[in-house]
């Protein structure tokens, strides 16, 4: 038996966030942004099956950075904790907070008790029916908590990409125009786009992204991804030569998520609620009215 | 609800523990008392003391499906609810309806719509609609014991199969036996104590690749035939403005019908009827 080394606890706790940091800035950034009728999810990600955005319920959203594996654990917990909390007292009781709590113990107590924290940061957002209710909630590694306003970046080039919204981004934004600034920050520190000034691509297409929104005015399940030809057709770069050949593709797979294509009259296909199935006086879906 | 859930460590482990996608097998580990299988089982028969739901009805038509149920559940002799609605929305493409013991069904149909949802966001894709008939079988399964004591639940599950080979009818219809046994039907089945008498009626009215319309219009007669017959089956009631529920399943999910479209197909069939008899009682005459 070996005495182990003293380290002082403040030396340990830094030697992990340093870590935590390093392993955090390897990776992609995610915007979340508000926009005038909820809360858009960016992401830098060439996948389109390990995703980083997610619905957790009805109204709230999540989206991470770092470590696949280990915010995939922190989603499927999420998702795990809302539907229980739903199922055993009633769906409008499930709140963000709630969530966004029970993250930061769990990443606190990682961080302080075991040798290894985990390199994530995560966000959860909630829309409420008014911009003014919206929640965006980071947490980063070592559990804290950060309410924030208007938007949240997280990932490699958090401070670049923050610099740039808080320039060009300001609140009540539509859709595309929301879809646009963020694009358009990530773009600007994207290693893909480096090459820009020689002829590379200047910005990020519809292939290197992942987007979702939650949208407050869909009837119960507001989170919706935007893919294939809704994304290019936001994004406005249809003219891309891949545009037609692989949107039926996407627009065909059998078991997509029970989420209406957009342009799908409201109501239909929506997990539907008895109380507006079919007789909601909504508007058109988003991605067909904003642009 | 576990407390401890939220409590000073945040998620309890096995939260954590990316083992399946299943609710019910997820509540099973961590908080078993909410799944309605795992309670123990009354010692007498105590049928006539919970509220039942009736009768069950479903048919298949070009685009889809359809189900409707109608609005009664009986007490013993007693009429306990004239409105109650015992069919609901799965998810999005497919819809399941009750017949039994009505407290126990509103519970698994409320475990069902989440244990869909649940692997859907876990998965990021749909059940096949084998799938998801399987997992109501299992379902119905744990509720054996309490059906042998007269709270049986008998589901009828219908959907649109979004992996149906072109040329089929993408509507499939699924029935159950308090056992679990899950068998496909063929164009239309019906379940609960008005059955026989819903599908007696169907034999006669019902045909492949009939339109949505002339489809809603064979299930709501069947549904009259069964109310004409059947004590606990109630019919259309148009002074309280009480109509069946019917859901249609279709390419774009599952819609329900509104009250209007209902009430004006059984209306038409009301009307129909004692055209009919008249013509009848004068030939008679």
């Amino acid at each position: 038996m070996t005495m182990p080394y003293y380290a002082s606890a403040e030396q340990v706790m830094r030697d992990r966030s340093e870590y935590a940091r390093k392993g955090i800035s390897r990776g992609r950034s995610v915007a979340v942004v508000t926009y005038a009728d909820g809360v858009l999810f960016i992401a830098e990600n060439p996948s389109s099956t390990l995703h980083k955005v997610s619905e957790l319920y009805d109204r709230i959203g999540f989206a991470a950075v770092g470590r696949y594996s280990e915010f995939e654990s922190l989603r499927v917990a999420g998702i795990r904790l809302a539907d229980v909390r739903g199922y055993s007292y009633n769906r409008r009781d499930v709140t963000g907070r709630v969530i966004a709590n029970a993250y930061a113990q769990t990443l606190a107590s990682v961080f302080s008790e075991q040798m290894k924290p985990f390199e994530v940061e995560l966000c959860v957002a909630e829309v409420g029916d008014s911009t003014e209710n919206d929640q965006l909630y980071r947490l980063t590694f070592d559990g804290s908590i950060v309410d924030e306003p208007d938007f949240v970046v997280m990932g490699g080039q958090a401070e670049a990409v923050s610099g740039h919204l808080r320039e060009h981004f300001h609140s009540g934004l539509g859709l595309s125009d929301a879809l646009e600034v963020g694009v358009r920050a990530l773009s600007a520190v994207s290693p893909v786009t480096a090459g820009s000034g020689n002829g590379g691509p200047a910005q990020l297409t519809a292939a290197q992204l992942e987007v979702a929104v939650l949208d407050r005015r869909r009837p119960k399940r507001a989170f919706r991804r935007i893919t294939g030809s809704a994304l290019r057709t936001l994004l406005g770069d249809e003219a891309t030569p891949d545009a037609t050949a692989d949107a039926p593709a996407t627009a065909a797979h059998p078991h997509a998520p029970s989420v209406p294509e957009p342009g799908t009259p409201p109501g239909l296909g929506d997990p539907a609620n008895p109380d507006t199935a079919g007789g909601s006086g909504d508007t058109d879906t988003a991605a067909t009215s904003d642009d | 609800m576990n407390e401890s859930s939220t409590g000073r460590s945040g998620f309890p482990p096995a939260y954590l523990d990316r083992v399946g996608s299943s609710f019910t097998d997820f509540l099973g580990v961590t908080a078993p008392d909410l799944l309605p299988g795992r309670r123990p089982i009354p010692q007498i028969p105590v049928g006539d003391m919970a509220p039942h739901g009736t009768t069950i009805v479903s048919v298949t038509y070009d685009g889809g499906v359809i189900m409707g149920g109608d609005r009664r559940a009986t007490m013993g002799n007693l009429i306990s609810s004239r409105d109650i609605e015992k069919v609901y929305p799965a998810d999005s493409y497919s819809v399941i309806g009750i017949a039994g013991a009505a407290g126990i069904a509103i519970e698994m149909v409320r475990l069902y719509q989440v244990e869909l949802e649940h692997y859907e966001k876990i998965e990021g894709l749909t059940l096949s609609l084998d799938g998801k008939a399987n997992r109501l079988a299992a379902m119905i399964r744990g509720n054996l014991g309490a059906a042998l004591q007269g709270l049986a639940v008998v589901p009828l599950f219908a959907g649109f199969d979004l992996d149906a080979a072109p040329g089929t009818t993408p509507g499939r219809i699924f029935s159950y036996d308090v056992t679990g046994g899950n068998y496909e039907e063929r164009g239309y089945a019906a379940v609960g104590s008005g059955s026989l008498f819903a599908k007696n009626s169907l034999k006669k009215t019902w045909r492949t690749g009939l339109p949505a319309d002339a489809a809603t219009r064979t299930l709501v007669e069947a549904l009259y035939d069964a109310a004409d017959d059947d004590s606990a089956t109630g019919g259309p009631d148009p002074v309280r403005r009480l109509y069946p529920i019917v859901y249609r399943v279709e390419a774009e999910g599952a819609v329900r019908l509104t009250e209007a479209e209902v009430a004006a197909v059984a209306d038409a069939i009301i009307a129909d009827r004692a055209e009919a008899d008249r013509t009848n009682s004068q030939r008679g005459a």
